[in-house]
């Protein structure tokens, strides 16, 4: 045990602080000067909507590249191997394509400045304050989720104990959404975003080139305790833990493609929150496509040092070929075990710079948007109305560092469930599946009405949670993945049934009220936007972006059939 | 960086923030720099065998100063980040203009 624990531990030398320094030191200085350009709460918490749409777009991503998915998609391929990429190419990508072009004209041509407000502009004020009230739990829960994962790896990599970490990386996160507001939270993801590829490429190169390449890696994992399963994406019977492959494609492809990635991707506000702040309603809609682009390439850097670790460490070569044995090692230390494995002192001090730059990327992404929905929905439009915008400014800050503090205790509370990756999957099938139930309805059915809405979020919700109670408690007999997976899609259903059922019995809005929010009261004039200036060119054009990032996604399903 | 960022006469908007670009430009920069001299002057056989023989820190370092060097680049080109869309006509000359004077920074 005590030896397993030692190997954890990464060989740093003060050059790798040096960078880790230098790394916080621009993280705090962002915060800094983007304090200098806040001066009322919409530039606090929506960026003034001024962002260009590059900017907006690796926000987007990296607000999703936080640790748990470095972390838990490395552990995929080194468990799993190529399947692991359906999470990005089926599992993302048409989502986020659908989200600009589709969705995109609804969110930001409503004016809306939430998720909360936009389903207020929708149904009703009810339906926005129960939405704002079960994000704002949501946030504060999932915080500490990342919160908890960033502790784990200091005290693994550095010898820092929990309770020293999670306070001090939980500091780092307030002081600089504290000054900075969504401008600095979104200009360091972008800066994340580059830190993190600059730990990948290095980590994948060196990988590679100590298992004699690409087909040194084909030969070592097909001869491995996988088989030659692990080459190839379709059908991932081991991924689905369908045994019958027809049925695992339609799994994956229905299952993963559908209910789970599109309810996440285009409801989930603290994603939805970066094409917000983009400048324009053109830029608006590139943001999530634009964002595509670098998730369809991703895995390439993340599957692959995933394998490459599975084969290339011993300690985690042992585990994959008998995973019963105990000990401390399992496939979520794969990305740390390798970072120590083949990376010099140098890059390995980037590489630790880029994973707490992940860890702070998910954290800030949770903060500034419970500081956005609490400020807007929870105070402005219910509690405290009417005050002026000074007085709405510092209640946003006084979110975020309530928020911060609350996140110290909820990452703690993490720490009691023994799978991350459960618990965070389970509190996505309680508050995001019944919010897409919801959301997809009330935009392609104008009959749906007020009470419908927050009627289907309360029922779906319960439903999800309904089903998690029956799971834990063995009375139905799932795995807890395979639980929260029956969980959502309950979610879905009862949300949409019971929403429709109640829309029956009561009276629907005029058609006037619902103009730029219902698809079919929508001119198509109205969900389109300029194309002149600075939004000419087919290259700017949202469609012809969707279209070239899917078919990009097809071209590296062919390479791995 | 904080004294890279001249106070602007613009309006409080956040269109005005300090250009992203140059402090990209900035981090790898002196990452590049710092993992370049690494590369060059620290060949410890231990260090070159974990990566099987490829100085690492080397052509990371290099590729860091391509990429600070690309941003390096598209700043001097598209000086302007942003125009707020309400007073854009006036906006754009503007902040082109002051966009000029603070690069002796990056």
């Amino acid at each position: 045990m005590l030896l397993a624990q030692t190997d954890l531990r990464l060989d740093t030398t003060a050059i790798d602080y040096v960078f880790v320094a230098i790394y916080f030191v621009l993280v705090l200085g962002i915060g800094l000067a983007a304090r200098r350009s806040i001066s009322s709460s919409l530039d606090f918490l929506l960026s003034g909507r001024s962002l260009p749409a590059w900017v907006t777009g690796l926000a987007f991503v990296s607000a999703n590249l936080g640790a748990i998915e470095l972390i838990g998609m490395t552990a995929n391929g080194a468990q799993y191997g190529i399947p692991t990429v359906h999470y990005y190419w089926i599992g993302a990508v048409p989502a986020m394509v659908f989200l600009g072009i589709v969705m995109m004209p609804f969110y930001y041509g409503s004016k809306a400045r939430s998720v909360p407000e936009f389903l207020r502009k929708r149904f009703d004020s009810t339906t926005q304050r129960v939405n704002a009230v079960t994000f704002a739990i949501a946030s504060v829960l999932i915080a500490g989720v990342n919160l908890f994962a960033l502790g784990l790896v200091l005290e693994a990599l550095l010898g820092w104990s929990l309770v020293l970490a999670i306070p001090v990386a939980a500091l780092v996160v307030l002081s600089y959404t504290f000054l900075g507001g969504l401008s600095a939270a979104i200009y360091n993801e972008v800066l994340q975003f580059f830190v993190i590829l600059a730990l990948l490429i290095p980590l994948t190169v060196a990988g590679l080139a100590r298992v004699g390449g690409w087909s040194g890696l084909m030969e070592q994992v097909s001869a491995g305790p996988g088989g030659p399963d692990q080459l190839s994406a379709w059908p991932g019977t081991t991924l689905t833990e369908i045994a019958n492959p027809f049925l695992s494609v339609l799994g994956i492809v229905f299952g993963l493609g559908f209910v789970l990635s599109f309810g996440y991707w285009t409801t989930n506000f603290s994603e939805v929150q970066r094409a917000l702040a983009a400048r324009n309603m053109s830029a608006a809609r590139r943001t999530p496509i634009i964002g595509a682009f670098p998730k369809a390439l991703i895995p390439i850097v993340i599957v692959i040092p995933g394998m490459v670790a599975a084969v290339l460490v011993p300690s985690l070569a042992e585990f994959k070929a008998n995973p019963d044995a105990g000990g401390d090692i399992d496939y979520n230390n794969a990305l740390s075990l390798l970072m120590g494995e083949v990376l010099p002192n140098g890059v390995l001090g980037v590489a630790i710079a880029g994973l707490l730059a992940a860890f702070m990327a998910g954290m800030a992404a949770n903060i500034s948007s419970l500081n956005t929905v609490f400020t807007y929905d929870i105070w402005q439009d219910w509690v405290r109305p009417g005050r002026e915008d000074r007085y709405y400014l510092q209640v946003g800050r006084a979110v975020t560092v309530i928020g911060c503090v609350l996140a110290i205790g909820t990452a703690f509370l993490a720490g009691s469930y023994e799978n991350l990756m459960d618990y965070i999957q389970a509190l996505f099938s309680f508050f995001n599946a019944p919010l897409f139930a919801v959301f997809i309805l009330g935009l392609f059915w104008k009959r749906m009405t007020g009470p419908a809405g927050w009627t289907g979020l309360v029922a779906g919700t319960v439903a999800a949670v309904t089903v998690d109670l029956l799971v834990r408690g063995g009375v139905i007999a799932l795995s807890s993945q395979a639980g929260s997976f029956v969980g959502a899609s309950a979610a879905f259903v009862v949300g949409i049934a019971v929403s429709v059922g109640v829309s029956l019995v009561t009276t629907p809005r005029p058609d006037a009220e619902l103009v730029g929010l219902v698809w079919s009261l929508t001119t198509k004039d109205e969900r389109s936007h300029s194309t002149t200036g600075s939004d000419s060119g087919w290259y700017r054009s949202p469609t012809v972006l969707g279209v070239l990032v899917v078919v990009l996604t097809a071209a590296l399903y062919l390479t791995v059939p | 960086m904080a004294e890279a960022d001249p106070p602007t006469d613009a309006p409080s908007s956040a269109s005005a923030l300090f250009d992203l670009r140059t402090v990209i430009a900035l981090l790898f920069g002196v990452y590049g720099v710092v993992l370049t001299v690494l590369g060059v002057f620290d060949n410890d056989p231990a260090q070159l065998a974990k990566s099987a023989g490829i100085d690492l820190n080397l052509w990371t370092g290099l590729g860091m100063l391509v990429l600070a060097a690309v941003f390096v680049v598209w700043l001097r080109l598209r000086p302007a980040l942003t125009a707020t869309p309400d007073d854009g006509p006036e906006q754009g000359p503007a902040s082109t203009i002051s966009a000029d004077v603070p690069d002796g920074s990056g």
